[in-house]
């Protein structure tokens, strides 16, 4: 998977935030919509989409969407 | 010494046994005086369990209750029983958005299936004593409450609830009782599957009127209470123990 169909899917499992506001560089912890539910549905997401259990502490860990990408790549390996 | 709630003379079945509250029920099910026999799936932790029983005449079986040709081994070598405890269970989280036919069928499996089976096996092969008891560890969630990220463990629970009342209605003539306990979070190895971190859970914890999770032992001793003669005249219920957490 790219960086630009991980942005894509990121943006999807969210209901509230427009998918255009998504980039590379967005903070996703930032984001008024980020909470406990999201976290969830971001490890349910990468787990479906790459087969790997992320852990919560881990996606905690980085700050935009690219490094995210980076650290989920760095685990399919 | 005077005891309305000990368990001298029975046998206690518990499954689930090699950890957490199964463990801590089967240890003070032995101090209660009970014979007990345990369960489990993995062999050193059941082992772990059965070198902390008090007392002697205990007995620990290996067994996988999802699969037919391990009841029925189990049950082959298990005594005739005064008390089960439907305990072993599974946590798989996830979303509504993102169930799979398989996890589903996995919790579903083990948490209610599998229980389900066993008890219309013990009763049907007679291992169960008039005025036996027969607890299942159940949850609030999916009884009282929902939990994020618990909907396939939400459905398991919510399952065994409704089996709970008809199973106690239908095994009365027979004197056997069936109930529940419904605990809140308890501190065992079903929460480090690592999707909650331990800032989360310290958060959640305070959420508890009573400010903690709860142990083990302390599921445990409600068990007992179900267990024993003195709950003689209690049967199709849940017994919340959640440090509060329901009144709000």
């Amino acid at each position: 998977m790219e960086l630009k169909d991980f942005i894509e899917k990121f943006a999807e499992q969210f209901d509230e935030t427009p998918s255009e506001e998504f980039e590379a560089n967005t903070e996703f912890k930032e984001l008024e919509e980020w909470d406990s539910l999201t976290i969830l549905t971001i490890i349910a997401m990468v787990d479906e989409e790459f087969g790997i259990k992320i852990k919560a502490e881990e996606i905690r860990s980085v700050d935009t969407v690219e490094e995210l990408f980076t650290l989920v790549k760095s685990m399919a390996k | 010494m005077y005891n309305p709630f000990s368990l001298k003379g029975k046998t206690i079945f518990i499954t689930g046994a090699s950890s957490g509250i199964g463990r801590a029920t089967a240890i003070e099910c032995s101090k209660l005086g009970a014979t007990v026999v345990i369960t489990g799936r993995n062999k050193e932790r059941l082992n772990e369990t059965y070198t902390q029983l008090e007392g002697n005449g205990h007995i620990q079986l290996i067994a996988d209750l999802n699969k037919t040709q391990e009841i029925e081994k189990l049950l082959s070598n298990l005594p005739v029983i005064d008390g089960c405890v439907n305990n072993a269970g599974i946590v798989k989280t996830t979303l509504t958005s993102f169930i799979t036919n398989e996890a589903l069928n996995e919790v579903m499996q083990t948490n209610t299936i599998a229980p389900i089976l066993l008890t219309q096996q013990l009763i049907k092969k007679k291992k169960l004593k008039a005025g036996s008891s027969i607890v299942f560890t159940s949850s609030i969630s999916g009884v009282s409450i929902a939990l994020l990220g618990n909907v396939l463990y939400s459905t398991s629970k919510g399952a065994i609830n409704g089996f709970v009342k008809n199973a106690a209605l239908d095994l009365a003539t027979k004197k056997i009782r069936v109930n529940s306990v419904t605990p809140g979070m308890v501190e065992t190895a079903i929460l480090n599957d690592g999707t909650i971190s331990n800032e989360q859970l310290k958060e959640d914890m305070k959420k508890y009127p009573l400010k903690r999770y709860g142990k083990p032992e302390e599921v445990a001793y409600a068990i007992i209470y179900l267990l024993s003669d003195a709950s003689a005249w209690v049967t199709g219920t849940n017994l919340l123990i959640d440090g509060g957490l329901t009144l709000q």
